[in-house]
């Protein structure tokens, strides 16, 4: 049976390449970086080697990249960390309706340790609306985190406009890049924001390691207490082999991206076109302003998990905003954000494209995915009713 | 997650589809997922003699759905009421935890079926 791997938004297989860096530092290069010994300097070198290639594919400064255990922690370290920098300034957070949980669940954290948060709502794409950010900003306003691509629904934020918005005011701007890093040009100083996590795992990297660009003169506390690594901002011996992997993974990304965004977006178009011609069948997200690596639809009638099983038997592996998949019982935040009812967010599917999908595995989901809604719209007591 | 029962039941759901003249029809929600499941029965001399099922739902509300309907095929109406949604569960080999509340909509849709057969046949 064909074999589709379609859900890169969850995770990435590793580059070759990486698998062939991180061998050799898992093997040969032992050394802890704060050594004075050669064991020591050459793993130190291999560090700042890696923090350089991971801030050139943001086109950040070395010294601004501070490396974190993935998505989750550079979330909290830019919002918990800015909270705490900034607690004399203000006690008003604002953030999106649609962020990752990395960023809702410590917002609500500091909600509970007496902090005002303003969540803002998004348009029927997926969108903030800028000037629903400008009437929120206020005098005691310290941070506002608002995404760059939405990991169900692909959608882009105008992240340029809406962090121009915040420095107009003086407020700090974090954005969430874990989903759009690595797919599509992002440039700190053309989105001019003040902070922003990516992860490894979702550009052919390691799972486990990831970075906060913090810029220049920002003030933020650590949240962790030790050593001096990291300068100070995120103690603890460095996971060396996973930092350098993440290195060769974002010169690996740099080097493609151009190349690669043209291939998958014409992978995703297809996608896209294919499955909206299956009746009943809607779009989530924007049709343009979106990840090239990214489709999401929701079938009426159906409900996610079942169809994800049924896929599975197939050799296909996708994801859904589903209840039933995430161990939630309530559908997707993100789909019912952007106004879909709790019926139709339960049939939703999302398929996330990546470097090793061809045409061919194209070709195969728009021939089975037609017959698996097909079956499963016959089972279901919604299907006649209409 | 699933055992190989509940994979073999939502692969080859038994006894899909609806039946033309039911002598009852059994519909119910989850209150917890918002999953729907309908049951059709027809019934001669107090005996379940066919039915069929329409589910809205994850791969244990599809399972579970056709596995009920296979166990309550053949029997009495007094001993279908009998059938709970834990041996529903357990003849899939058991869900997991956090599936345990799909059971529920089997056993309660055949409760329903039959109390729409029996307020018909006390009209009737
Ligand atoms: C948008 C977004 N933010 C944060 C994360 C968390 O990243 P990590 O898995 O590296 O902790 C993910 C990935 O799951 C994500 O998609
Ligand atoms: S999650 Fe709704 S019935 Fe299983």
């Amino acid at each position: 049976m064909q074999q589709v791997y379609m859900d890169h938004g969850a995770t990435t297989p590793l580059h070759p390449e990486v698998i062939a860096v991180m061998t050799d530092v898992l093997t040969n290069h032992y050394g802890n970086p704060s050594s004075v010994h050669a064991w020591g300097r050459d793993a130190k070198k291999r560090l700042e080697e890696a923090r350089t290639s991971v801030a050139k594919l943001i086109g950040a400064q070395p010294e601004e990249i501070f490396f974190t255990s993935g998505g989750t922690e550079a979330d909290n370290m830019a919002i918990l960390g800015v909270a705490k920098g900034l607690e004399k300034k203000g006690k008003h957070i604002i953030t999106s309706a649609i962020e990752h949980h990395a960023v809702l669940y410590p917002c609500e954290v500091l909600k509970k340790a007496g902090y005002d948060l303003t969540i803002l709502p998004v348009d029927d794409q997926g969108r903030v609306r800028p000037e629903d950010l400008a009437l929120a900003l206020r005098e005691d306003t310290v941070l506002v985190s608002i995404m760059h691509a939405n990991n169900e629904i692909g959608t882009l934020q105008p992240i340029a406009e809406l962090a121009r918005i915040a420095k107009e005011r003086g407020v700090l701007f974090h954005t969430d890049a874990v989903q759009s890093v690595g797919k599509i040009p992002v440039n700190v100083n053309e989105l001019g924001v003040d902070l922003l996590s990516f992860s490894a795992h979702k550009i052919y990297g390691p799972k486990g390691v990831g970075a906060l660009y913090i810029r220049r003169g920002s003030r933020i506390l650590p949240l962790t207490h030790g050593g001096g690594q990291e300068r100070r901002r995120r103690p603890g011996t460095e996971n060396l082999p996973g930092i350098v992997a993440f290195g060769k993974a974002a010169e690996i990304a740099q080097r493609d991206l151009t190349a690669e965004a043209d291939r998958l977006t014409k992978l995703r178009d297809r996608l896209i076109d294919g499955l909206t011609a299956i009746p009943e069948v809607r779009l989530n997200g924007h049709r343009t302003e979106r990840i090239p690596t990214n489709v999401n639809v929701s079938f009426r009638y159906i409900e996610g998990e079942s169809l994800l099983l049924s896929l599975d038997l197939k050799g296909i592996a996708a994801s859904s905003g589903s209840a039933c998949t995430s161990g939630s019982l309530d559908p997707s935040h993100v789909l019912l954000a952007i106004g879909l009812s709790h019926e139709i967010a339960h049939g939703s599917l999302r398929l996330t494209l990546g470097r090793i999908n061809t045409e061919d595995d194209v070709d195969y989901v728009l021939r089975e995915v037609p017959v698996v809604v097909e079956r499963l719209r016959s089972m279901s007591p919604l299907y006649n009713q209409k | 997650m699933y055992t190989e029962k509940v994979m073999d039941h939502f692969t080859n759901p038994r006894n899909v589809g609806q039946l033309e003249n039911p002598s009852g029809v059994g519909e119910v929600g989850n209150p917890t997922c918002g999953d729907i499941m309908r049951i059709y029965i027809d019934v001669k001399d107090n005996v379940i003699q066919d039915i069929k099922f329409k589910t809205f739902g994850c791969g244990a509300a599809i399972a579970t759905s056709s596995i009920c309907t296979e166990m309550v095929i053949g029997k009495t109406i007094e001993e279908a009421l009998e059938l709970t949604n834990k041996d529903v569960a357990s003849a899939l080999g058991g869900l997991p935890a956090n599936k345990m509340h799909c059971s529920n909509l089997a056993a309660d849709a055949l409760h329903e079926a039959i109390k729409d057969y029996k307020n018909k046949s006390e009209q009737g």
